[in-house]
């Protein structure tokens, strides 16, 4: 039987890790993913998971450990923040070309400098193009389950890709939140032993990581970049499986409110929740708002967007990181381009909010969409910056 | 011998470009890297095999009767044989002549 209980998001996802049998932990401990790695080293200690954990010396280490371990069929696991992903993203783009089913969750928290370790999505968008399955939790709840969908998804013969779970830091990693726990036999049914389909072994040996010229890496490349296009429906039969075993079903993209909506705001991660309010209350002042979630955000679900945001007139995005010198945030880089061939295209005007822990309250967002509405569209406004 | 790399298509590539073959970098064509090839003249060659000895790439093959026969699949060119020939049997020479 499942049960609800209150616990920290954290110390929830350490359990899930737990839950999920891994074999291997290899993390560095970084503000503000701590608790999730310290649960992991009690849980080893005290004996209640049968698991090898290394205390590695860096988060580049981190990842060429998951690298490793997962290359010899171990069930593999790492967890970071910001400089952190930043010192390991080296090894992060070799792990998704030797499609390793490693899963990270990443406790997003802006990159340095300045010094800061509040939250952003500037860490993760520093690696947007490395190849992994990319999610983003709105919620502790999501962060406890995407551990389970997230091997299950990575390890799936159709996929073998590393998986990436955004979880905001210090919002999501830090708060106590009633979360429904699955029970061992639960787990067991949705996520078998991984079976890998090559491993490094004595007995049957290969080469994995082998030196490319010129002749054979564009055919490399285009094999990686559709493998991660055709991951897609094996994410949504993921979501899908666990949503009949457990009721709470997941989508690439969520949407609230958006059947009728004219306004729709766009966000990535925590900031969901918190927009909802604020669509409730443009409702009830008679507008016509709605709110799309970006749950999937490699690979991009191009045709489930265009869907949700058919009828807009107005979308406005919310990008939680900076494109220096650029069109504007990642996130609104891309719904710009998702767009563009339409034939009938709303608005996009893009606001970067929040970053560096700022936080983003209903009434901002109400405050957002009164600007967007006067707003051409062109390049993008920083909200709220003091002159 | 399999496919040469500049022949598989992406469909083919194993997935994570696992090579599961043992051995085949022996189809790797390591001719292709050489802008001067090695010119053998058997008539000054004293069949001593100083070359075949020093070819850090085993391209060049020691035939039955002593002589010796350059594998320009594999020589890169370095020119190391001609360098090391007693006899002055080996002369290298630019690519496009």
């Amino acid at each position: 039987m499942a049960i609800k209980v209150g616990m920290e998001v954290s110390i929830a996802a350490a359990q899930a890790v737990k839950q999920a049998n891994t074999d291997i932990i290899a993390a560095y401990p970084i503000t503000p993913q701590t608790h999730i790695v310290e649960h992991l080293a009690e849980l080893v200690n005290n004996g209640e998971l049968d698991a090898e954990f290394i205390p590695v010396e860096s988060e580049h280490s981190a990842m060429s450990v998951c690298t490793g371990s997962s290359a010899v069929g171990a069930r593999s696991f790492t967890c970071t923040s910001s400089q952190g992903l930043a010192l390991m993203s080296e090894i992060v783009y070799i792990a998704s070309f030797l499609r390793l089913p490693i899963l990270m969750l990443l406790a997003n928290r802006s990159l340095s400098g300045p010094l800061g370790i509040w939250n952003d999505h500037s860490d993760v968008m520093s690696i947007r193009d490395c190849g992994w399955i990319q999610v983003f939790a709105e919620n502790g709840q999501d962060v406890y389950d995407h551990v389970f969908i997230g091997y299950r998804v990575a390890e799936d013969r159709n996929c073998l890709l590393p998986f990436l779970v955004n979880l905001d830091g210090f919002i999501l990693t830090h708060m106590i939140e009633p979360i429904e726990m699955m029970d061992q036999d639960m787990v067991n049914r949705y996520l078998p032993p991984y079976q890998p389909l090559y491993t490094l072994h004595p007995d049957h040996p290969v080469t994995m990581g082998a030196f490319t010229g010129p002749a054979l890496y564009t055919e490399t490349k285009k094999a990686q970049d559709e493998a991660l296009k055709g991951s897609l429906p094996y994410i949504m039969k993921g979501w899908q499986e666990f949503g009949d075993l457990t009721g709470r079903y997941y989508h690439p993209i969520e949407r609230y409110k958006t059947e009728d909506a004219k306004i729709i705001l766009i966000t990535q991660g925590s900031l969901g929740g918190t927009a909802s309010i604020a669509i409730d209350s443009l409702r009830e002042k008679g507008e016509s708002a709605g709110l799309v979630k970006i749950r999937l955000w490699r690979p991009f679900p191009f045709e489930e967007f265009r869907e949700a945001v058919k009828g807009a007139e107005l979308v406005v995005v919310i990008d939680r990181a900076i494109s220096y010198g650029g069109p504007g945030g990642p996130l609104a880089g891309e719904i710009r381009s998702a767009l563009y061939a339409q034939e009938r295209r709303p608005r996009v005007v893009n606001v970067i909010a929040g970053i560096g822990g700022h936080d983003v309250a209903p009434e901002d967002f109400e405050q957002i969409i009164r600007q967007a509405r006067k707003s051409s569209g062109e390049g993008y406004e920083i909200y709220g910056v003091r002159e | 011998m399999a496919k040469q790399e500049h022949e598989i298509g992406w469909k083919e590539l194993n997935v994570g470009c696992v090579i599961d073959e043992p051995g085949n970098a022996a189809c790797y064509r390591t001719g292709d890297w050489r802008s001067q090839r090695p010119v053998y003249n058997k008539d000054r060659c004293i069949r001593c095999g100083t070359c075949y000895i020093f070819c850090p790439d085993m391209a060049i093959k020691a035939l039955e009767d002593g002589y010796i026969e350059h594998d320009l699949y594999y020589c890169k060119g370095c020119g190391i044989c001609a360098q090391e020939c007693p006899a002055d049997a080996i002369a290298m020479v630019d690519e496009e002549e």
